[in-house]
């Protein structure tokens, strides 16, 4: 199969020593194996995420995001945008969608992004990393080249929000979305089933409003070991801090005794395609999976 | 006069009319036809202290209780997990209104002083914009060292910060937190190209809205 | 038919019965007890050769009666239908193979019942002679329509188009009903956005220019009498004269009236001109003729108006309408878009507690709200009338104020649809005093001039000269009945259809639906009129209730039970039957004490033969036998179905389809128990209120009638378990398998009838 690109959006927690650094770590280890070329928009910025509508309004933050539609276009023509972390797909393919949608809109858009020298010409696509294994590769061909099943272990396929809502992978339920139980399935793991599959972490307000988020992560968690999982695994970078950090927050809260590694779904991939632990960026974790790291070559 | 004043003498009292073209997605809000979903959807509804779910919100609105809307901490409440949306049957955007009545409110200076999302919607997007990325050092260490009225309190900030402690303890064993991140980190290189785009950006939005240029 | 009779018996081999039973043994016994004197076993009976084979001996060996031993009664009718014979199905395959286990130790069972059914379908079939039919009822095919609004206009038109001269009756002066009133209707076509033309003018043009369609104006039916086919039916004009219309079925599209709203004085109506109900505000919006509408207190356009929903409807204090009218939440979204499509600055509000849009009406809804109109959900206290303006108190349901208000220019209340059904035949002595109390309090009232409390008294519709009263029996609320799920249009009076808000509250989208509908079964029903044959639902029969006089006992049951008022007295007090009012239920034969009415091929001996032709086996042969009579219209069929599932169940039981609960003669269950029968299961229809009888009343009476059986069992020393009375639905396939076991069981467990042997 043919080398496939795209133009690549990690946005701010991907970033070398940011919050999802190891996703980063475990995307292009994924990437390398499945012949993937993700090129960086040049000076890419921030998409604004689904908190700063207070203080950004409307168009600011739709021209944010197009800036990076036009930086895309310009250097890397034709190439589909896509983004690893929930935030930045959903925030980006929002705007887009307004653009479109609004003539106005897009006259505005045009008019603003001038003051930075840019212009859309084309409205590049923006594409999710799950989408793209899902649609562009399928679940057989992933499957191709695991090496190293993940056999015997059990996890807890967290979907959350904002790959799964609005938009959501095509074809999928937003109740009941499958890929990811599918993708932990095609490595060789067990997907258990338990009902807080599409539950909110709480987002940002993990940060504005503590109590709330952790009650609803606690939840998750109980629900997660309820199933039997013994690692919990997820397509977001937010999922992934809310669910992993505040475990001890928790249990000293609750008086519970959460200690649930918590993955993305890259970092189960590169390990059953053969990678090692620190390809994986297990080294990575908060909580560390030691069942992962043994099974890791 | 105050632009709170301004806008309830220019829509005399028809709050929904105001809605529908200061609040983004605000036209939407007349299509509501009551039937729940929303307000059984929403996360928020599991904690006590939710006051209005947005079922409520639509209806005060054409009942014109504009301060009671505005004013209410619920839409700032908001967590964005777009399960309002997803389900509604009617396809308002609940999310987005949400998002702009919470937008509108802060406009106005009508949302609650006191209101810890208030303050990290305005953190974040000053911290994104000042370099085009977030430094999320410099992020975490603001938001920790506001108080609840989002001024700095150094207090306080020691306090939380003890608290975060060992989350960010966690974190900097992991590598996913960089101290240096407070000499400036992550940037993006045309700053200037961004400040002078989003300036325009405001000023065509206020422009839009017949708002005063703030 | 003089000739002589000549049995014949057809035993099937085919879907399995040849290797499932001795065939040859089954023949045997057709031949030996079954006495039939031709008796022939078939590969595949009801393959062209098979039938083939039948008609060959009815044309050559004089064949006259046909028992068939193959599949059950409900299969295969068109292959074995010889209607110039009498006919007997027995049912081995739904009956026996396919509900039995196909084991070793099962086979002796199946076979003894295999064989009883054979012995059964024998004795049926010699008690049977094939219905003639009686061609003689009546040939008239002209339809009666009464009433000229829109669902009399739509039947009366389709009914003309189809062939059929057409007789209509309004008792105004002008044809279109409430339709005509309307400034503007609920559209009814895509992309179902704005209030339509109502089309009325041009229907009645239409009609005017129809001459197959004759109108009578100002004019109301004076009596109707006779039967469908053959009614005779006088017309009254207003200036007095009697015209005489001979007619062949009815239709009754008698409409509604709305909701009195002088009964809502809480609700401002009468106590202020701005206050009005929905046809108020058609009146407003007609003279306005698209103009703005005015304030009847000062001529004033209106500036804000506020709908209430449910206005006297949906109460459940017991004082107003009980239920929802369906069509009042669309009329209103209407209503209030002749004032947002005029001027969009006018406040509208509609206060719900439920808006229901049926149809297409939810676009119509978001249209609504499109142009601006304010739904807000809210149960109305009152409105308080003030000179030029009202204010409207309610129960905010969604902010959960208990004091929100919103001042209006016009209040319109949606008072719901009160059928127009002429006068409640059935009506209890409780009832009658009621409304004469009501009747002398408004007198009062009115003499005293203290209120302008309306009291109607109700009129007959179609004065009918029937002996159970001179108007279609009502359900609920004043509605005529109809059967609700399986024929809507159908009331308990053959012949005579209603249809429109008569029937049930509906939008002018449904009435012409039902216009429509009521047309063609009226069509139908004049037309089996004439070859004599039966209505729904046993259309087709070509038998019919004879009476034997000379033992009639004049005791009337037969007269009162009918639940289609088919029978009438006579002047020497015997009963009078109308073959075309009657739809064969044997309602009439299962309440005669005398057992003096049957028909052809369904009577008190076609039945009870069957019964006594059982094989019942001595007390210690660990064989009971249960008696099943199960109505052929929803438990015979659930039987079947639960074979088709291969549910098994008890090979001890022998069933019997009977056509309505009503029709079980209670000498059958005697002779049952008599002939050592160690139990009887009865299966019919749910009755009462949300009755499912296909009869309407059969089943109701049917139980009453047995619920006297108790006395017999006492008399007799047997446990009153040996009678069940089971109310089965057609969807009870799988229950009923299991029911049937258990108390198979429990009669094994009680032990075995004594009367066995005698």
């Amino acid at each position: 199969m043919a080398k496939r690109q795209y133009a690549f959006y990690p946005g701010c927690s991907s970033q070398k020593g940011a919050s999802a650094s190891n996703y980063l770590t475990s995307v292009e280890s994924m990437c390398k194996t499945l012949d993937i070329q993700l090129t960086e928009i040049p000076d890419w910025n921030c998409c604004g995420a689904s908190i700063s509508y207070a203080e950004a309004g409307e168009l600011p933050r739709h021209v944010m995001n197009a800036r990076n539609f036009a930086l895309s276009e310009a250097n890397l023509p034709g190439q589909d945008i896509v983004a690893t972390c929930a935030a930045c797909w959903l925030g980006a393919k929002e705007s887009k969608e307004r653009i479109e949608h609004s003539s106005q809109l897009m006259a505005d858009t045009q008019e603003a992004l001038k003051e930075a020298g840019l212009s859309i010409k084309v409205m590049p696509e923006i594409r999710h990393m799950a989408e793209v294994l899902v649609e562009d590769f399928g679940f057989e061909e992933l499957g191709r080249h695991v090496k190293n099943p993940l056999q015997g272990l059990k996890f807890a396929g967290y979907v959350g929000c904002q790959t799964n809502r609005p938009f959501g992978i095509a074809g999928e339920n937003f109740e009941n979305p499958m890929y990811l139980d599918k993708i932990i399935e095609t490595m060789g793991g067990e997907a258990v089933p338990y009902d807080q599959k599409v539950t909110c972490c709480g987002g940002a307000l993990a940060f504005s409003e503590p109590d709330k988020a952790q009650a609803q992560i606690k939840d998750i968690i109980e629900a997660a070991y309820d199933g039997g999982a013994e690692m919990i695994v997820t397509p977001c970078p937010l999922c992934q801090a809310n669910v992993e950090i505040y475990q001890g927050h928790i249990n000293k809260k609750y008086g519970t005794k959460f200690n649930i590694p918590v993955l993305y779904y890259s970092q189960l991939m590169t390990i059953a395609y053969g990678g090692s632990a620190k390809e994986a960026g297990l080294d990575g974790q908060v909580i560390r999976a030691p069942k992962l790291e043994a099974l890791a070559k | 006069m105050s632009a709170n004043q301004e806008m309830a003498v220019r829509y005399k009292n028809n709050f929904l009319k105001e809605v529908e073209q200061q609040v983004e997605m605000g036209e939407w809000v007349k299509m509501c036809m009551q039937c729940g979903v929303c307000s059984g959807s929403c996360p928020t509804n599991f904690h006590p202290g939710w006051e209005h779910p947005p079922q409520e919100i639509f209806m005060m609105i054409r009942a014109g209780k504009r301060e009671e809307v505005l004013s209410s901490p619920s839409m700032w409440m908001c967590t964005s997990c777009y399960n309002c949306i997803v389900r509604c049957p009617r396809k308002l955007p609940i999310t987005h209104i949400m998002h702009g009545l919470a937008e509108y409110a802060y406009e106005l200076g009508l949302a609650p002083k006191v209101q810890p999302t208030k303050n990290l919607s305005k953190l974040f997007w000053e911290n994104a914009t000042k370099t085009g990325r977030i430094n999320e050092l410099t992020f975490s260490l603001g938001m920790y060292f506001k108080d609840a009225e989002g001024k700095i309190n150094i207090g306080q900030g020691i306090k939380k910060g003890l608290e975060m402690q060992k989350v960010a303890l966690g974190l900097l064993k992991a590598k996913r937190l960089n101290l240096f991140e407070i000499f400036g980190g992550h940037k993006c290189k045309d700053q200037k190209g961004i400040h002078a785009m989003l300036a325009k950006a405001y000023a065509l939005e206020s422009k839009r809205k017949g708002r005063h240029v703030g | 038919m003089a000739e002589e009779k000549k049995f014949a018996a057809y035993i099937c081999k085919g879907c399995g019965l040849g290797d499932r039973l001795d065939v040859d043994a089954l023949a045997g016994v057709a031949q030996k007890e079954g006495k039939m004197q031709v008796v022939r076993q078939h590969d595949f009976l009801c393959n062209a050769d098979g039938v083939a084979m039948i008609k060959n001996d009815i044309a050559n060996e004089g064949v006259t009666h046909i028992m068939i031993a193959a599949c059950s009664r409900r299969a295969k009718t068109e292959a074995f239908f010889f209607p110039n014979n009498a006919v007997a199905r027995t049912n081995l395959r739904e009956g026996v193979i396919w509900i039995r286990p196909d084991t070793e130790e099962a086979r002796e069972t199946t076979q003894d019942m295999a064989e009883d059914y054979v012995r059964m379908g024998c004795a049926e079939v010699k008690a049977m002679t094939a219905p003639a039919g009686n061609a003689n009822t009546g040939s008239n095919r002209t339809l009666l329509v009464v009433g000229g609004g829109l669902t009399g206009m739509t039947a009366a038109l389709e009914a003309s188009k189809t062939g059929y001269p057409v007789v209509l009756v309004e008792k105004s002066g002008q044809l279109g009903g409430w339709a005509a009133k309307l400034w503007k209707r609920i559209p009814a076509h895509e992309p179902f956005k704005a209030p339509a033309d109502t089309g009325i003018a041009d229907m009645a043009a239409q009609i005017a220019a129809d001459p197959n369609i004759k109108v009578y104006l100002n004019s109301t039916i004076a009596k109707t009498d006779g039967a469908p086919g053959r009614f005779v039916v006088q017309i009254a004009t207003e200036s007095g004269a009697v015209s005489t219309e001979d007619i062949g079925s009815i239709i009754q599209a008698t409409g509604f009236d709305l909701y009195d709203a002088n009964r809502l004085p809480h609700l401002g109506y009468g106590k202020s001109p701005n206050v009005v109900d929905q046809a108020g505000l058609e009146a407003l919006a007609k003279a306005a003729n698209g103009g703005p509408i005015l304030r009847p207190s000062d001529g004033k356009p209106v500036t804000s108006v506020a709908f209430v929903q449910c206005a006297g409807q949906r109460d459940t204090s017991g004082e107003h309408l009980p239920y929802c009218s369906g069509y009042c939440c669309n009329a209103s979204i209407k209503q209030a878009m002749y004032f947002k499509d005029s001027n969009p600055a006018i406040d509208t509000t509609v206060i719900y507690t439920d808006l229901r849009t049926p149809g297409n009406g939810e676009d119509f809804y978001r249209s609504a709200q499109e142009k601006g109109v304010i739904f807000t959900k809210g149960k109305v206290g009152s409105v308080a009338p003030g000179g030029n303006n009202c204010v409207v108190n309610f129960h905010d349901l969604i902010l959960d104020d208990q004091n929100a208000q919103i001042e209006a220019d016009l209040v319109v209340l949606a008072t719901g649809q009160v059928p127009n059904s002429g006068i409640n035949i059935d009506m209890s002595a409780e009832e009658k005093a009621e409304e004469a109390a009501a009747e002398a309090a408004a007198a009062e009232a009115t003499a005293s001039g203290a209120q302008p409390l309306q009291f109607s008294k109700k009129v007959s519709v179609l004065n009918l000269t029937y002996r159970q009263g001179a108007d279609i029996p009502q359900f609920k609320w004043g509605f005529t009945d109809s059967h609700f799920i399986c024929f809507p249009y159908e009331t308990r009076r053959t012949g005579i259809y209603t249809a429109g808000p008569v029937r049930r509250p509906m939008d002018m989208v449904q009435a012409r639906e039902d216009a429509t509908g009521a047309a063609l079964k009226a069509i139908q029903a004049l037309e089996n009129a004439q070859l004599g044959r039966a209505a729904h639902p046993r259309s087709g029969d070509l038998s019919f209730p004879k009476v034997r006089l000379e033992g009639c006992t004049q005791c009337k049951r037969c007269t009162v039970e009918c639940p289609f008022g088919a029978i009438d007295e006579d002047e020497r007090r015997f009963p009078l039957f109308n073959e075309s009012r009657c739809r064969r239920c044997g309602t009439c034969m299962g309440a005669c004490p005398v057992r003096v009415i049957s028909f052809e091929n369904y009577s008190v001996d076609t039945v009870g033969s069957q019964i006594k032709a059982v094989d019942i086996p001595d007390e210690f042969s660990e064989k009971p036998r249960i008696l099943i009579l199960a109505c052929e219209n929803d438990a015979y069929p659930a039987l079947d179905m639960a074979a088709m599932k291969r549910n098994e169940y008890s090979a001890f039981v022998r069933v019997i389809p009977v056509r309505c609960l009503g029709s079980v003669n209670t000498i059958w269950i005697t002779d049952a128990l008599n002939a050592g029968y160690d139990g009887v299961m009865l299966m019919g229809c749910k009755h009462g209120e949300d009755y499912q009888c296909h009869f309407v009343k059969g089943s109701e009476l049917g139980r009453y009638r047995l619920s006297k059986v108790g006395d017999t069992l006492k008399n007799m020393n047997l446990e009153t378990e040996r009678v069940k009375d089971l109310e089965v639905a057609i969807t009870d396939i799988d229950n009923l398998p299991r029911i049937i076991n258990e108390y198979a069981q429990q009669i094994v467990d009680m032990g075995m009838s004594p009367f066995k042997g005698f």
